[in-house]
């Protein structure tokens, strides 16, 4: 395949598009932040966020979540190409507002989950993980 | 995908009256994420299983919304409150329309 000026230079914009990308994806888990508030404040604390500080392997990545009193959790990763991770709601028969599971992280980022308690209320919490190996496939 | 999906979980099989017992669930599920590309760069679809809830004798134990950033083979733990015999039931539905259940009965004593 030959390059011609006009290929050239469309990759050229592709590769600027490309190193952009990871901010918008910061955009959009503060797009998901908001629709799952609905706009409230929302504090530091009141959510226990456990997850590896150096993740050898971005494809399983094992992250917990707990928070007292919480109704429902969200779990975000920032820099992931959809920040999208989980939510997790709690009914009447919950031992614990806690779960655990494994998730895919793209590359190093933050981690964050979002609590909604049950008095109306947010909180958050955050960490970031060390990806060693990302798990996106790419 | 329907084939090879197989749920597996972990429930005591007996538990004191109010008791709070961890669950722990695995069903085996690529969780095609959408982002990959097969060997002639072309997208592999999304493929994942997108919800999963489980249920004691018909009350909520909980309810999660899974995303693609869920890894293959998804895994839950949790902990449920056991107010008296009953049976435990979870749900896993994939993106294709397929649903996948398990049931655990807990005895009290």
């Amino acid at each position: 395949m030959e390059f011609s000026r006009r290929d050239t230079l469309a990759l050229g914009a592709g590769a600027v598009a490309l190193t952009i990308l990871p901010f918008q994806a910061v955009a959009a888990a503060d797009d998901m932040i908001a629709a799952f508030t609905g706009g409230a404040d929302v504090a530091e604390g009141g959510v226990t966020l456990t997850a590896p500080e150096i993740a050898e392997n971005g494809n399983t990545v094992p992250v917990s979540v707990s928070s007292e009193g919480a109704e429902a959790i969200l779990l975000l990763a920032a820099g992931n190409p959809t920040p999208d991770v989980a939510t997790f709601k709690f009914g009447e028969l919950a031992g614990s507002q806690s779960a655990s599971t494994r998730i895919r992280l793209a590359g190093t980022q933050d981690v964050v989950a979002i609590a909604k308690m049950a008095d109306g209320t947010f909180a958050r919490a955050s960490q970031t993980v060390k990806v060693t190996i990302g798990g996106c496939g790419g | 995908m329907a084939d090879g999906v197989k749920p597996r979980v972990k429930a005591p099989k007996s538990a004191a009256a109010g008791e709070v017992v961890t669950i722990k669930t695995l069903i085996s599920h690529k969780m095609e994420s959408g982002q990959r590309k097969d060997s002639d760069g072309n997208q592999i679809p999304r493929s994942i299983i997108n919800r999963f809830t489980a249920e004691y004798n018909g009350a909520l134990v909980i309810d999660v919304d899974l995303a693609p950033a869920i890894s293959t083979n998804p895994y839950f733990e949790f902990e449920a409150t056991v107010p008296e015999a009953g049976d435990f039931k979870f749900t896993w539905y994939d993106d294709d329309g397929s649903v996948y259940e398990d049931s655990k009965s807990v005895a009290i004593g």
